[in-house]
This record gives C-alpha cells, sequence and structure tokens, in this order.
C-alpha cells in the first residue's frame, strides 16, 4: 500500500490494464479462438505441444489471408484436465463473444462441454459458440452423444482400431491385448474385438489384459505372460509411461512381437522407446514427417521442415491445419464469424488437405473423414523423430472412405 | 515353472530397485522422524542429474557425481529450511518437504521441460547377460540387483559397526545426552538427511534410464516407496529389505496369476454366475488389481501390526 500511495501512476496503469483487456473480441481485428486443455500439471506437455504447433499453423493461415480479412489467433486457457476448469473456459469465451471453443484432450471433458456448448446455445441465441474437438476420441461423442455444435475433426476410436486391425499381415493370427483400465483403454479393447471378429475371423486372442492406469512401474511380469501366450503381435491403446514402459521392458527381455500402438508416435514417443525398437513399433496415426517425403509434396515436406528446425520437437498434428483450414473456408464460405452459419458451412464440407486427400466433414454427425496411416519406427528415412537416428515410415494407408463407419447419430438442427 | 522362475527374477529385481528408493526413506524416517515427502523428487532429481553429467562425461563418473550434487540439493533443504522447521514439531516438517517436492517437480519440469529425455544404460552394460527359458535378462539389470545389494550391506555396516552409526541411533533416542557428551546433533541430522538425499540420487541414476526419465517419474514412483517403510517397519533396515522383495514379488506374480475371487470358490464347490450377488467384484481377476495390492496389504499391516514387519517404533 506504501508504494502504491507514492506512485499514482502504477494504480493509473493497472487501471488502464482493466480498461482495455475488458474490450470485446472482434472489436481488435482478430478472431479470437479459445482453446482449453491441461497446460500444467502431469499432462502439461499435451497442451503446450498442441499450443505451440497452432501457433506454428496459424501463421502460416494469418499469412494467406485469415478469413474474412482478419487475423485468427488462440486464447489458451488452462484446464488442468477437468471437466469444471474447461467449463471455466466456455464461460470466458462466450462473455468475450469468442466463435470457437477447441479442446483436445479427454473424452470426459468433452462431453461436458457438449453438454455445456448445447446449454449454453439453447439459452443464449444471441451468443452461441461453436466447439470444435481436435482429439477427444470416444466414440459416443459422435454416435449417442452427437450435437450440432460440436464438430469432431480427429478419427475416434472405432476408426483407429479398424485402421489397426486393417494393418495386420496376413501371417499374424496370434495376437494379445493390453490396454489401460479406463473408458478409452476399455473402449479400445472392445473395438478391437469388434473389428478382429469382423476383418479377421483367423486372428486368436491369446490374452486380453487391463492394467490400472498410470500405476505400472515394471512391466516384466506382462511381457512374461505375453511370450508365454506365444504372441505374434501386441496391440496396445495405452499412451505416456503406461507405453513406453511397455515397450521397453519388452525389449529389454528380447519379446519377439510386433507392437502396435495408437500413441507411439506422439512427443517423447520416441525418445522413450529408442534405437532399440527398429522396425518394431507400429503407430496409428494421421500425419508424420515422412509422408510428405513418400508422396513427394514438396511445399508441405518444406513446412514441416521449418518447424522442426525452430522447435524442439517434431511437428506431427497436420490434423491441426486441417482443423483452420476448414475453420477458415467455412467463415469465407459463410461470409461472417457467426457461430451458426460457420457451423452450417461446416457441414458436409471437403477440402483438400496439406498432403494432397480429400478430407470431409460428414454431415449426419459431425465426424470428419480423412486418411489415415499405419507408421514403423524404423532406421533408414529422411526425418528422424526427436533425434533418434530413427523416424517414421509408411506401412499402411487406408483411405477416408473406407473408414466411413457408420454413425447411429440422431442430429437436432436448431432452426434459426 | 518358467513362467515362475522368470517371474521371480522380475520381482526380485524390481524389489531390489524399491528397496534402492526406500533404503534413503527409511534412513531419515527412522533416524530423524521425518517423513521426507520430496525424496521421490530426489530421485528423480538424480536422475536428471545423472542424463546431464552422462551426457558430458559418461555415465560411471555420473554414478557418483550425480547422488553428491543430490546430497548438495539435499544439504540446502536440511540446514537453511528443515532444521529451523524441526523446532515447530513433526507435522510442520512434513508439510515443509511436501511443499519442497512440489517446488523440486516443478523446477524440473522449468530446466528439462515436459518431455522425457534420452538417457540410457551405457553400451558397456546394454548387452544380454543371460537367458532364461527363452526370456532374455539384461545385464543392467544384473548391474542393478548388485549396487542394491552393495547398497544393503553398506549402509547396515555403517549404522552398525561405525562409530558414526552409533552416535547417530544414539542421537536418535537421547538427543541431549548425545549433545551433552560433545557431539554436534544437528550436524548429525544433516549427515543423515544428506546421506538419505545422497541414496534417492543413486536410485535416480540407476531407475532412471532403466524405466523413463521424464517429469512425472516422482509423481508415481512417491506412493509405492512410503508403503514399503511403513509396510517393513520404522528403524528398521532389514525390514524395509525384505517388505521391498515382498512388494517386488507380490505384484509381479500377482500379473501372472490369472484368478479371481471366483475362481477360489469354485475350488470349494460354489460356482459363480451372473446372478450371484457381488459377481462383478468376484470375478474381477487378480491382475487387474495387482498394483493395488501393495496399498491393500499397507490398510492390513496397519491394523494387525501397526509397528510393521521388522518395526521397533510406533508409526
Amino acid at each position: 500500500m506504501m508504494n502504491l500511495r507514492r506512485s499514482p501512476s502504477i494504480v493509473f496503469t493497472i487501471a488502464l490494464c482493466i480498461v482495455l483487456s475488458a474490450s470485446p473480441a472482434l472489436a481488435q481485428g482478430t478472431i479470437k479462438i479459445m482453446y482449453t486443455d491441461p497446460l500444467s500439471g502431469p499432462f502439461a506437455q499435451v497442451g503446450d505441444q498442441n499450443l505451440k504447433q497452432f501457433k506454428y499453423i496459424l501463421d502460416y493461415i494469418n499469412g494467406k489471408g485469415g478469413a474474412l480479412g482478419k487475423k485468427f489467433e488462440i486464447v489458451a486457457f488452462d484446464n488442468k484436465s477437468q471437466p469444471s476448469e474447461a467449463l471455466l473456459a466456455l464461460k470466458s469465451a462466450t462473455d468475450q463473444n469468442m466463435p470457437i471453443i477447441m479442446q483436445c484432450s479427454g473424452s470426459n471433458i468433452a462431453a461436458a462441454l457438449i453438454d455445456g456448448v448445447d446449454k449454453h446455445n439453447e439459452r443464449n441465441p444471441t451468443n452461441r459458440i461453436v466447439y470444435v474437438n481436435c482429439g477427444a476420441v470416444a466414440t459416443e461423442l459422435t454416435n449417442e452423444k452427437c450435437s450440432f455444435w460440436h464438430y469432431r475433426m480427429d478419427a475416434h476410436v472405432g476408426m483407429k482400431a479398424e485402421t489397426m486391425v486393417r494393418a495386420l499381415p496376413k501371417d499374424i493370427t496370434r495376437i494379445y491385448l493390453l490396454n489401460q483400465d479406463y473408458l478409452f483403454g476399455q473402449s479400445v479393447q472392445h473395438d478391437v474385438k469388434a473389428f478382429l471378429a469382423k476383418l479377421r475371423p483367423d486372428v486368436k486372442i491369446v490374452g486380453d489384459e487391463l492394467i490400472p492406469l498410470g500405476k505400472i512401474k515394471d512391466f516384466s511380469p506382462y511381457v512374461t505372460k505375453i511370450k508365454a501366450a506365444g504372441a505374434q503381435a501386441l496391440l496396445t491403446g495405452n499412451w505416456g509411461p503406461d507405453m513406453t514402459l511397455l515397450i521397453k521392458a519388452g525389449m529389454d527381455a528380447g519379446l519377439d512381437v510386433r507392437y502396435y500402438t495408437m500413441y507411439a508416435h506422439l512427443g517423447g514417443g520416441a525418445t522413450a522407446i529408442g534405437p532399440g525398437g527398429n522396425g518394431k513399433v507400429r503407430s496409428v496415426m494421421p500425419f508424420h514427417e515422412n509422408i510428405a517425403v513418400e508422396t513427394k509434396k514438396a511445399d508441405t515436406e518444406e513446412w514441416t521442415r521449418s518447424f522442426r528446425a525452430a522447435h524442439n520437437f517434431d511437428f506431427y498434428a497436420a490434423g491441426f491445419r486441417t482443423i483452420f483450414e476448414f475453420i477458415q473456408a467455412a467463415m469465407n464460405k459463410a461470409g461472417s464469424a457467426d457461430p451458426l452459419k460457420v457451423a452450417q458451412a461446416l457441414e458436409g464440407m471437403t477440402i483438400t488437405d496439406m498432403l494432397g486427400y480429400q478430407v470431409t466433414m460428414r454431415k449426419e454427425d459431425h465426424q470428419i473423414l480423412s486418411e489415415y496411416f499405419v507408421g514403423v519406427f524404423t532406421k533408414g528415412v529422411k526425418y528422424d523423430s526427436e533425434g533418434t537416428g530413427l523416424g517414421w515410415k509408411t506401412e499402411v494407408t487406408v483411405p477416408a472412405k473406407e473408414l466411413a463407419q457408420p454413425t447411429t447419430c440422431n442430429m437436432k438442427r436448431p432452426t434459426s | 515353472m518358467e513362467v515362475v522362475l522368470v517371474s521371480s527374477l522380475n520381482g526380485l529385481v524390481y524389489g531390489m530397485l524399491l528397496f534402492m528408493l526406500a533404503s534413503g526413506l527409511t534412513l531419515i524416517f527412522s533416524m530423524m522422524g521425518v517423513l521426507n515427502f520430496a525424496h521421490a523428487s530426489l530421485y528423480m532429481l538424480g536422475a536428471y542429474f545423472a542424463y546431464d553429467v552422462s551426457r558430458t562425461i559418461g555415465f560411471w563418473p555420473a554414478l557418483v557425481v550425480a547422488p553428491v550434487m543430490c546430497g548438495l540439493v539435499g544439504a540446502v533443504v536440511e540446514v537453511y529450511g528443515l532444521r529451523r522447521v524441526h523446532k515447530n514439531g513433526h507435522i510442520a516438517e512434513l508439510l515443509f518437504t511436501f511443499g519442497v517436492a512440489f517446488i523440486i517437480d516443478k523446477a524440473v519440469q522449468m530446466i528439462w521441460g515436459l518431455l522425457p529425455v534420452p538417457y540410457r544404460v551405457p553400451s558397456a552394460l546394454d548387452f544380454t547377460l543371460f537367458t532364461v527359458y527363452g526370456t532374455n535378462f539384461h545385464a543392467y539389470r544384473a548391474f542393478m540387483l548388485l549396487i542394491s545389494a552393495g547398497m544393503f550391506v553398506a549402509i547396515w555396516l555403517l549404522l552398525t559397526r561405525t562409530r558414526i552409526g552409533l552416535v547417530i541411533q544414539a542421537a536418535l533416542t537421547h538427543p541431549e545426552m548425545v549433545g551433552a557428551l560433545g557431539h554436534n546433533v544437528p550436524r548429525v541430522f544433516t549427515i543423515v538427511f544428506v546421506g538419505g538425499a545422497m541414496l534417492a540420487g543413486l536410485a535416480g541414476v540407476i531407475g532412471g534410464n532403466y524405466l523413463v526419465t521424464e517429469p512425472s517419474m516422482a509423481f508415481t514412483m512417491g506412493p509405492i516407496v512410503f508403503v514399503v517403510v511403513v509396510f517393513g517397519g520404522l528403524g528398521s533396515l532389514a525390514g524395509c529389505f525384505v517388505a521391498s522383495l515382498i512388494m517386488g514379488l507380490v505384484q509381479t506374480f500377482a500379473v501372472v496369476f490369472d484368478v479371481s475371487l471366483a475362481t477360489v470358490l469354485a475350488g470349494v464347490g460354489l460356482a459363480v454366475t451372473p446372478a450371484t450377488p457381488f459377481a462383478e467384484f468376484l470375478t474381477i481377476p487378480l491382475p487387474r488389481i495387482g498394483a493395488l495390492l501393495p496399498y491393500l496389504m499397507l490398510v492390513l499391516i496397519l491394523l494387525f501390526k501397526p509397528r510393521g514387519l521388522m518395526g521397533t517404533r510406533d508409526t
């Protein structure tokens, strides 16, 4: 207090700051997009890397003119992996009239946001908001729980599971399932089994295991079991330490299986697997840096290479660029940033992504349909991952139309 | 048979890793009465220090340098923090170390980032030592066993066969008397704390590349270590050793045996069907709850043998 009394200029500056920060979002000439994910705590790395890639992508999109003559701007809000905090982010976004809220990790948070956005939009027809889901993958979000205001811009668990099953070579007939014991892991377990029964009835499941999420430090006993079961491939939806420790323990014990994962390609995966994983680990992924090399898209290759040069991790989010290109195209098509018009423009829209594939936002359930890849972690690729000398090489490409799984969504659309 | 043999080896290795971590904690806990919440954080620091040191001057120097660096951190914490807090009682000390743990965790995130770092097993130990029924036994695991057995013997000899060990033990029960005999009691406590921090650092050096060195490693390793210390009994190094091995083996074998309460009931002639009350609970397979067994054992031992397996004092 002593200081404040002696220097009225500080008080004035603070007051000015408060006044400035309270002015509405659109007045500053940018289109603001709220982004909420964990930015602190054990999963902070996810939000942090996403944010850096968003910024890189937005620099590019804004350089191409943004939308409606304005530039996009990301406003980050730490939700600490809590649904209640994500709803605070929603409140903050609608208070500032932002047209879009994005969220990428945690299907429980996504479910809360769908509810929150639905209710808000119903009660406030003059101040609505579109929810762009960039990575919450529970299948029901575009089925039972589908909503007009929710647009999922990532393949859901069912699609990833189907891609994984399609990638199994013919000579693999004995597989082992190991997943985390919570909603996501259980749906991977369920969906992989369903697609095995449908597409590969010759495959025998020799083991099916659920492990407590994030509790196991030493996976050697599981490796012993997998070996005793005589499995040729291990299929897992595990992420984070549950994935890396499992693969590490398997390689130390000389377990001779192919590892099929869903998240080994994300940040930190390559470092943890290390050079010993050469040719053993596969991942179901929407993108890796060598695809552009394989398909000879020189401009895309150059674009991801310059991200690499400026950051200490690799670019893995081609899907994020597709998201912003969708938003850009929808706003330009609607001629407005009004959430209802943007949402209507997004429905059924098709664009060409940075790899040259056609990507569609399906009208029936607002599920994106895009190509998907299975890559193998190996030596001898042009771009290695995280300085390990090994990188991803495409083994299987599943085109978008083959992944168009049926939906049970019964969408209710607003009339005005 | 082969599964039993391989699993016993697995359990032994994991148990010894637990012991490396728990020995430092039990030392501090039983000598100073401080339940050091920052112990797992010091373990993490050890791993990160070892990563940095091994990048510049190699793994073998890191084996010595990283624990010493952890010891220095421990010394600062003890001399400038814990010693002042000590006079306010054990609760204050506990809360203090709780805060220190958060500060270390955040500092690690800020210095080394949020991603795992490529801290790897040295190439001299990166080979298969022998093969049991087709499962490789990695040389580094043997090295871990060796280090942790060496630690056990060294601590035990130090506490029971040396002068400083006797002074430490005396300072615990009769601090005024020891002080009156001319020993610097606060310094004795500092030595104990630094020793414990160094042991945590050494565990980090060994465990960091065996597992993965990343910012959540303290958080995931912390709880199980407390279980080991309390289960083994306060003030008992041998109890801590036995408890570590038990925890390692229990968790390992829980994974291997695919049984549930329903199988046990079927053995005595009671069939469990979906209509049976609590059928959901009765059919949970053991592997699915294996990681929770140590905590169940903790609860049970506190109920029926509050001093732990070989404890000499109350918790």
